[in-house]
């Protein structure tokens, strides 16, 4: 690769007109401000806002998360409302936009469109709480173990090689099981029971890193303690790859959580749930696969938003791969 | 590194015994009481309970529970379910079922996998890898069951090439789309993965040098960027055999195919204990080998990796 | 920027390659940019240089100068895209390697052109036995059996000096000193005998003890094959004992040619100057070291007129809005000097001055 192109090259020009400014004009500091050194932050940040990926999914996400809090302004029909007699599995009416029957109706007569928007909420709720638990407590044990090292680092590290040998499905549905009243709640603590453990071992690792890192050394020959030194100095640069496999990890979550609720030990009325709705649906696949597109299409658009994000951050952060 | 596969075994020991003992208590500990389950919505005889309970040691506190468990295990003994059909049967019906499946699967998760992120990466950017990139993406994003339902309505109701349920589950022609589907998501990723690699190391020192050499394009991706890609590649494959024997449950309930997914499922849902510790003990050790041969494999690729 | 006519382009050459005239490889007028997000870098902006056979050329800059861009186009070994060669040839042996098909330029490199790269660790490949990649080079070129050409790896690194050569042979990379992969990856180069080897900095990443044992033994091997040899660095002091001739590299061009000890003795370009007056020297003892001011340009946005004019003590009016062409260097009384050029308005001044 050319050694001119490197950022390196464009910042020492910049270099020289600051090293100048007190001669200079008011115009060119202005000029010369507009390409000062970039931190990775305000980097990361310019190359985000050139994704287009992160464009379609922070505008997909931000429809779904308005979907969650605020069902009301996309529809006004009851999702739970069944009408057998007049709607048993109507075909959408794809030109009533935004109408109860946009998508056609179930094999209860209830609004497959009301449904679908209502069903946001539970995936949503599911996908942002298990993902900060999981980063809270995850991010916490890989810390613990990553910065003291020793036998808590085995200890901690064995742990997690236990709770890995079960796979998240497999675990939630152990878990969710034993409960014969399932909630929003239940599915949270299911799958973070058995999801915390890949964020424990990316943050160990960004911890080992870190902890090596010059900037440390030097943090720690100035006399800062170990609070400081953890908090201040090793987690904000550990932080960039948990916060990238915590959003990827995201859609995942959700997807899990369909997934249990389709099988049937996930969530159960009356919350709606895509899965449920997915799952009650299939009988019905030949002859109204509507009831089972729709909310498998906005479950697939949730997934693939928080994935999106994920990649485009990942892409961002990472100035290798540019 | 005969002493580094001893000490990686005998680091296993403790991680087997942490698992099995997280899921049986998970099992047994959690309410719900399985033998009162076996009479279903008829009230219980109160006396045959508490025979039953003795007979499968429910009686017993959960660690000695656990302990008599364990020992049976190691003489081969995994136990009896509740129907009275020792575990280890149902194991041996299953257990060849779903290695045939994850086998297939695995098969075409390397081939196509590997094939499509060689493809990618080496053209990265052009129009044949944005449309695999987002393909890709699609399959990550739509959940296997949901996929599963599109294959089977597609295929097996529509067009009529497969029937929708698997008849014959050790038959592989019947099990190539219940393996495709089972594969699809690690096949994605393996896809990604390699894409990836493959991008790093086109910009390495020395594949340059490997081209300054003036080796043919295909001596220089062949042996000098494929062999450097491909090791972060080979670990994950590595993990993935036991994932997907493990995952198999949602594949294997759609197209009803009759192996450990199935079997675990059924186990679950009727609170049957003993099949599904003695199910996923094997899965854990299934795990616990393929990621010693995954670091044996790293340490084998990759000659910088000392055996520690 | 200005456009110019460099009419004085090409320098006369000091001694001539073969019988007929024809110099082992001469560069002319070439350019290559990068196509980046933030515009376009160029590079390297119209070199001129030539080596012959037996010959050593330096090329001397400071990194970004286009010294390295310059050996990957004559390699071959330019990513393009982003990078792009607008115009200018290549010729080898009078024949113009741009021109040439990919498959004829393969067969080139390695065989006929080899190059050394600055950092043999990351150069080398990691997961391959040393042997196997020396032992490549006869597969390859010569469809040499695996056997035969392991056995041509092991008679390799016993002619570059490395200790129980035979027992090493299987050893990769990372199990080697520095100074031991570098002699690997001179061994690689001088595998099947090239006419011409590009050395890209080889001693850079090296302890100074290790940098005079690897010089020397490329020296002894460039003597004793007739090889001609580029050789490309930042270091003045690597250049003086090896090369025959200088060019002196600054923003993609060539600002000063001279054979290497006139241009020690009389700097004509005040580049050069600057350089040559930054090497710290005992009899300057405790005075301030002189050190050229501001940095090297961009080269998305290289200054009008001369590229050096911002940095350089000289610089008049003139110097910022044209560009200098490379002008034949004289004695003051107008006596030429063979093989001497420099890219300066003021060149007389410089060097007589």
């Amino acid at each position: 690769m050319p050694e001119k192109t490197s950022p390196e090259a464009s910042r020492s020009t910049v270099a020289v007109a600051a090293g100048g400014a007190a001669e200079l004009t008011e115009a060119t500091v202005k000029k010369a401000d507009q390409n000062k050194p970039r931190s990775l932050g305000q980097d990361a940040w310019r190359e985000l806002r050139r994704s287009p990926l992160f464009w379609i999914s922070s505008v997909l996400l931000l429809l779904f998360i308005v979907m969650a809090i605020a069902p009301g302004v996309f529809t006004d029909a009851d999702p739970r409302q069944a009408d057998l007699r007049g709607h048993y599995l109507s075909p959408p009416n794809w030109s009533h936009l935004f109408q109860a029957d946009w998508f056609g109706y179930n094999q209860q007569g209830q609004s497959v469109y009301a449904r679908t928007v209502h069903g946001a909420r539970a995936s949503i709720i599911v996908g942002i709480c298990v993902t900060v638990a999981v980063t809270v407590f995850g991010g916490l044990v890989g810390m613990l173990a990553g910065y003291f090292g020793g036998w808590l680092d085995t200890l901690l590290s064995r742990i997690t090689d236990i709770f890995f040998g079960i796979p998240l499905l497999l675990g939630g549905l152990v878990t969710l099981q034993a409960f014969t009243h399932r909630t929003v709640w239940t599915v949270v603590l299911g799958l973070t029971l058995f999801g915390w453990m890949q964020i424990a071992r990316v943050m160990r690792g960004a911890v080992i890193t870190q902890k090596e890192a010059d900037f440390v050394t030097a943090a720690r020959a100035l006399g800062a303690g170990t609070g400081r030194i953890l908090f201040r100095h090793i987690l904000p640069n550990a932080l960039g790859p948990v916060i990238v496999v915590a959003t990827i990890a995201l859609g995942g979550y959700i997807s899990t959580e369909a997934t249990l609720s389709y099988l049937g030990i996930g969530l159960q009325d009356p919350v709606i749930s895509w899965g449920v709705d997915i799952s009650d649906a299939q009988k019905n696949l030949r002859d109204a696969p509507h009831t089972l597109l729709v909310p498998a299409t906005f479950l697939s658009l949730t997934v693939l938003a928080f994935i999106l994000l994920g990649d485009a951050v990942r892409d961002a952060l990472d100035p290798k791969l540019r | 590194m005969g002493r580094f596969v001893a000490r990686r075994l005998l680091q296993m020991i403790p991680v087997f015994i942490g698992t099995t003992l997280l899921i049986f208590l998970m099992v047994y500990s959690l309410p719900g009481d399985p033998i009162k389950a076996l009479f279903g919505s008829k009230a219980a005889d109160p006396a045959t309970v508490e025979r039953l309970r003795h007979e499968y040691g429910l009686d017993k506190p959960l660690l000695q529970q656990y302990w008599n468990y364990l020992t049976g295990l190691l003489q081969g003994d995994f136990g009896k379910s509740f129907t009275g059909r020792p575990v280890a049967d149902l194991m041996k019906d299953a257990f060849p079922v779903t290695i045939r499946l994850a086998l297939l699967a695995f098969g075409i998760e390397v081939v196509v996998g590997v094939a499509l992120g060689l493809l990618t990466g080496l053209k990265r950017g052009k129009l044949i890898d944005q449309i695999v990139l987002i393909l890709t993406l699609i399959v990550v994003s739509i959940p296997v069951f949901v996929i599963g339902f599109l294959t089977q309505f597609t295929l097996g109701m529509k067009w009529k090439m497969i029937t929708p349920t698997v008849q014959d589950s050790m038959d592989i022609g019947q099990l190539a789309v219940p393996a495709t589907v089972l594969a699809a998501l690690s096949l994605a990723y393996v896809t990604r993965l390699t894409r990836t690699t493959i991008g790093e190391n086109l910009r390495a020192d020395y594949m340059r040098t490997a081209i300054a050499k003036g080796l043919p394009k295909r001596r220089v991706v062949g042996v000098h960027l494929l062999r450097n890609s491909l090791i972060p590649v080979v670990t994950f494959l590595g993990t993935d055999l036991g994932v997907l024997m493990g995952g198999a449950i949602v594949t294997e309930g759609i197209f009803n195919v009759q192996g450990v997914g199935n079997t675990l499922f059924r186990a679950i849902q009727t609170s049957e204990g003993p099949t599904v510790v003695g199910i996923v003990s094997v899965l854990v050790i299934v795990y616990l080998v393929s990621s010693l041969v995954v670091d044996l494999l790293y340490a084998v690729l990759d000659p910088r990796i000392r055996y520690a | 920027m200005t456009t110019t006519t460099e009419k004085t382009g090409r320098v006369p050459e000091p001694r001539a390659g073969d019988a007929s005239g024809t110099p082992l490889l001469e560069v002319r007028d070439l350019h290559v940019e990068f196509h980046t997000r933030d515009g376009v870098a160029k590079a390297v902006n119209g070199v001129n240089y030539s080596v012959n056979a037996g010959e050593t050329l330096a090329v001397l800059g400071e990194s970004g100068s286009g010294k390295s861009v310059t050996a990957q186009a004559i390699m071959g070994i330019l990513d393009m895209p982003p990078g792009k060669i607008p115009q200018g040839e290549i010729l080898f042996k009078g024949q113009d390697m741009l021109k040439m098909s990919a498959e004829e330029r393969r067969k080139i490199r390695g065989s006929k052109i080899a190059m050394i790269f600055q950092d043999a660790l990351s150069s080398l490949n990691p997961v391959l036995s040393v042997g196997y990649q020396l032992g490549e080079m006869f597969r390859v070129h010569q469809g040499l059996s695996k056997k035969d050409a392991k056995a041509k790896a092991v008679e390799l690194m016993d002619r570059v000096r490395i200790p129980a050569a035979k027992q090493r042979v299987g050893d990769y990379p990372h199990q080697f000193s520095g100074g031991m992969r570098q002699r690997i990856m001179i061994a690689m180069a001088l595998a099947l005998e090239p006419d011409l080897i590009i050395a890209d900095e080889p001693t850079t990443a090296l302890d100074v003890t290790v940098q005079a044992q690897v010089m020397d033994l490329l020296a002894e091997l460039q003597r004793e094959f007739n090889m001609g040899l580029i050789l490309i660095t930042h270091d003045l002091g690597v250049v003086a004992d090896v090369a025959d001739k200088i060019a002196v590299m600054y923003a993609g061009r060539i600002v000063e040619t001279a054979p290497v000890k006139e241009l020690y003795a009389r700097p004509a370009h005040p580049y050069t100057r600057g350089l040559l007056d930054s090497i710290p020297r005992l009899d300057q003892k405790g005075q301030e070291l002189y050190a050229i001011k501001g940095l090297p340009p961009n080269l998305l946005r290289i200054p009008a007129g001369c590229a050096f004019n911002p940095r350089c003590p000289r610089a008049e009016d003139l110097c910022r809005t044209e560009s200098p062409a490379l002008h034949a260097v004289t004695e003051r009384d107008g006596t030429a000097l063979p093989g001497r050029g420099s890219a300066c308005h003021f060149w007389k001044e410089t060097i007589h001055g």
